[in-house]
């Protein structure tokens, strides 16, 4: 058996490429989406090529963040390797590198989906060019939520002491709370990312209806990013809540299955989340007047559809708390 | 890790009641989603029919749940019961 410190170090290396490897997927899906929009909106009118263009690299910027945060975590894990290392910090690489690696799949994703709206939008209304970009900048920034939880989360992990906390069952718990973040995240920065492009479009169609199309877009998504708060709330008891030492594997194993079940259960909720809101804000541009009802409507389908997080979260307690 | 018999099936027993209740909020979180989604949608079209727009979204969304409750339920199960 090797060395506990070999093996931790060696984790730092694993944690790295898997943080910059997940991490890189998302952005780049959500830019080549932009720019693939971008193409659609010059053929139907080359002559704002210079318009189109510099929207493009503005939003592809806002979705490549997602990815660069994914790199700082990878280089911190590659070069900053703390003094004190225990076999318990292996875990947390591993779970650090997983955290942002997975919330910058779906923030990466999600902020390119605004940019792809605001191109084919300053097309078909040149003259609004300027709201149309600023409300897909607000899209954008807002998706990168779920990305930045997975970072804290990250360093968390990574540069909180641990040398208190018992390998045994830390190791399930660090790479739980790394699971639950990240995977979390996936569902609420597509889902986001729906909703942004839905508020970007019909801003564009309706430029009247702006305020309403904004102020209904940032509800969706705040509401949005609860399954990955659960996430986030779920990884923070596991890394925090000082578990006694046991060797027993049904210790280990059940947090991280807390983790599993709250970060999987966020993924389906936080796509729908990001669905209804998007479907609600689509239609808030065509017909004004009826904002307060879709507004209603839009509150009460996000409701259902967070059950099955709040069932996956009720799961991920019961394990922490009672067995 | 010493690993005993009862240890390791109630090991195994959590973990599958993690990724049993994880994997199976994926399909009706989107499901349901969808569903809320064309319903606000309709009801920006016809913003009179609201009434009957949102209780068949409630039905539609309280069918797609199904699948979820037979997770949460299998879930429970191997939490309580193995």
């Amino acid at each position: 058996m090797m060395e506990a410190t070999t093996f931790a170090s060696a984790s730092f290396y694993l944690g790295a490429g898997l943080a910059i490897g997940f991490g890189a997927i998302g952005a780049a899906l959500g830019e080549g989406y932009t720019a693939g929009q971008a193409s659609i909106a010059l053929s139907q009118k080359p002559e704002s090529a210079g318009e189109v263009v510099k929207n493009m690299l503005v939003g592809q910027a806002i979705a490549e963040s997602a990815a660069i945060f994914a790199l700082v975590v990878a280089i911190v894990l590659l070069f900053s390797q703390p003094e004190v290392i225990t076999p318990l910090t292996a875990w947390s690489a591993i779970g650090a590198g997983l955290a942002m690696g997975l919330s910058a799949i779906g923030s990466g994703l999600g902020s390119g989906m605004p940019g792809g709206a605001a191109c084919r939008g300053i097309v078909r209304q040149p003259g609004n060019s300027g709201r149309i970009q600023t409300t897909m900048l607000i899209g954008s920034a807002v998706a990168q939520t779920p990305a930045i939880f997975g970072m804290v989360t990250a360093f968390l992990l990574i540069f909180l002491d641990f040398s208190s906390i018992p390998t045994y069952p830390g190791w399930g718990a660090m790479l739980g709370a790394g699971l639950g973040t990240g995977l979390a995240a996936i569902g609420s920065g597509v889902g986001n990312g729906f909703t942004a492009e839905e508020a970007v479009e019909g801003i564009a169609r309706n430029p009247v209806s702006g305020k309403d199309t904004t102020r209904l877009m940032l509800i969706g998504m705040s509401v949005g990013q609860s399954t990955t708060i659960y996430g986030f709330l779920v990884s923070l008891l596991l890394i925090f809540f000082g578990f006694p030492e046991s060797f027993a594997l049904s210790d280990s194993l059940k947090l991280l299955a807390a983790g599993l079940s709250s970060g999987f259960g966020g993924i389906g909720p936080g796509i729908g989340l990001g669905i209804v809101a998007a479907g609600a804000v689509k239609w808030v541009a065509r017909n004004q007047e009826a904002t307060g009802l879709l507004t209603r409507t839009m509150l009460v389908g996000m409701a259902v559809t967070e059950s099955t997080s709040i069932y996956a979260l009720i799961v991920s307690l019961l394990l922490i708390v009672v067995f | 890790m010493d690993i005993s018999g009862q240890d390791f099936i109630q090991g195994l027993a959590f973990l599958g009641a993690g990724i049993a209740m994880g994997l199976g909020a994926i399909g009706p979180g989107v499901g349901e989603g969808f569903v809320g989604g064309k319903a606000c949608e309709a009801i920006g079209r016809k913003p009179n029919e609201a009434g009957l727009l949102t209780r068949t979204m409630l039905v539609g969304q309280a069918v797609s749940e199904s699948t979820g409750i037979y997770s949460l339920v299998v879930a429970l199960l191997l939490l309580f019961v193995v």
